[in-house]
């Protein structure tokens, strides 16, 4: 299979900050990858930098197999990102903030149109389109954003926390969407909900203070929870490898 | 998509970003009130009996000082604060596209505030025969000291997530560049330094303000040296702006 998303040897440090220590991250098409970790790990950095918003201290990133620092033009263009906090534009309405996003992604005319239509139907924000976005709720923002990501149906997707701030049902049906999405596409996702791992998930990282500390399918990460532990294993697991208050943390789990 | 149409992408959805609130309407009505109160009440356009623009012009800088870090403040620190700069930045575009998209959007909307004068133009032309000439120079020379001070307040807003900031950032620093070409400060340095001295800084000092050529423009004639020094400030800040974001627009 292809790989969509190569990071070698990523590092950043923010002055005295050593953020990412060298992660390396192979993501093929069709792989669904959830980025677990503990808040200041290093997961938003590490997709700031798959998206070519942070430049690395050291190591490389290849889109599709286009070297994101030396052709980030062309590169950026098979990515659709969703940053965190969904930013977008509060003046405007949601059909303005696609179109400008179509337009940015090189669409016009009659094509901008189809595309706007079918990333509105997507996410389901018909209701809200004529809407400026600073009236909308936390979960038709998020959407919006999501929307923004997937306009210009990209080889890879970069989604940071798709699911935050939203109601059990809209969380539901972002997963459907990913699950539909999958195909043959790379997907990266961040998420604090490890059940949502289980569920659209075929891969799981997570990363602690800047290092990769577990890599592998969400069943490999559950399997590393002893059997006694008969509840909520995978918080088992997240825990045992990201802070030293677990019993018997699993032995040999960095990858 | 190439540079031209990325840039323009940018420019069109700023423009209009401008309209989408009250900026533009109060920024229009305020611009136009005061230019109209400077030249009647204070430059006493009717009282000259000259039909020339001069009392109109000689006050922009003036209302430039504070109007344009308005305009320019939003530009940068309101990417930052709201994260839409992280959107930006991680579409296809060059930091290049956005900050001229950006700055000629902002120039474009002050420039539009200028068109909407043309009335006194009118009202001149209308009482009496003045120097069309010297009044389309004196445009000019406006447009060009707007641009300046908001290629000056564009990369100011930059360095900074606070709108205020910013807008202190520009005011001070265009005032800045409009006092060094005033005789008062030109005279004071002149005082305090040795006599040789002291006349080429102030004679250097006196070339790098806004306001000599800003002063040189108002007779009407267009000196390569004027449009060179608003061009070459535009220019450095528009590349001194660019630079900023790229080094610090994830801070």
């Amino acid at each position: 299979m292809t790989e969509l998303i190569v990071a070698r040897r990523l590092e950043k440090r923010f002055g005295d900050i050593h953020a990412v220590r060298g992660i390396d991250l192979h993501v093929p098409a069709g792989q669904v990858l959830g980025f677990l970790g503990p808040n200041g790990a290093g997961k938003s950095t590490s997709m700031r930098m798959l998206t070519g918003f942070l430049e690395p201290t050291s190591g490389s990133v290849e889109i599709c197999g286009i070297d994101l620092a030396n052709n980030a033009l062309i590169a950026k263009r098979e990515i659709g990102y969703l940053p965190e906090g969904a930013p977008a534009y509060p003046d405007m309405t949601v059909e303005e903030f696609l179109r400008f996003i179509a337009r940015a992604r090189g669409f016009t005319g009659a094509e901008a149109t189809r595309r706007v239509n079918r990333a509105v139907d997507l996410v389901h924000l018909d209701g809200v389109r004529h809407q400026s976005i600073e009236t909308l709720s936390k979960g038709y923002k998020r959407r919006t954003g999501l929307a923004q990501a997937l306009l210009h149906d990209p080889k890879v997707l970069v989604l940071d926390e798709p699911t935050d701030g939203l109601d059990p049902n809209q969380k539901h049906e972002v997963r459907e969407l990913i699950r539909k999405l999958g195909g043959d596409r790379a997907i990266v996702l961040s998420t604090h909900i490890l059940e949502e791992v289980e569920a659209v998930c075929t891969r799981a990282v997570i990363i602690n203070r800047g290092s990769i500390v577990f890599d592998g399918t969400p069943a490999q990460m559950e399997a590393k929870a002893p059997v006694s532990v008969t509840r909520n294993r995978l918080d088992w697991v997240f825990r045992s490898l990201t802070t030293s208050d677990v019993r018997g943390a699993v032995k040999g789990a960095a990858v | 998509m190439n540079a031209f149409d990325r840039t323009l992408c940018i420019f069109r959805r700023e423009f209009r970003a401008y309209f989408a609130t009250p900026l533009a309407a109060v920024f229009l009505v305020i611009f136009l009130f005061l230019a109209g109160f400077f030249t009647f009440n204070v430059g006493g356009l009717y009282e000259r009996n000259q039909a020339d623009l001069r009392p109109f012009f000689q006050f922009h800088p003036w209302l430039y000082l504070f109007l344009v870090p308005a305009v320019s403040m939003r530009l940068w620190a309101e990417e930052r604060r709201t994260g839409t700069i992280e959107l930006l930045t991680t579409l296809p575009f060059t930091v290049a596209d956005l900050v001229i998209g950006k700055f000629l959007a902002a120039w474009a909307f002050t420039t539009l505030a200028l068109v909407l004068t043309v009335p006194i133009w009118i009202t001149v032309s209308w009482l009496g025969n003045p120097d069309h000439g010297a009044i389309v120079v004196g445009y000019l020379a406006s447009a060009l000291m707007a641009g300046s001070f908001l290629a000056i307040g564009s990369c100011l807003s930059a360095f900074t997530k606070n709108q205020v900031i910013a807008f202190v950032l520009c005011a001070v620093v265009c005032f800045l560049v409009l006092l060094a070409g005033f005789p008062a400060v030109l005279d004071m340095l002149r005082s305090w330094l040795p006599e040789a001295a002291g006349d080429r800084v102030a004679r250097a000092l006196g070339s790098m303000s806004a306001m000599t050529h800003f002063d040189s423009m108002m007779r009407g004639v267009i000196d390569l040296r004027d449009l060179v020094y608003f061009g070459s400030v535009m220019i450095a800040c528009v590349f001194l702006n660019i630079l900023v974001i790229d080094w610090k627009k994830a801070d």
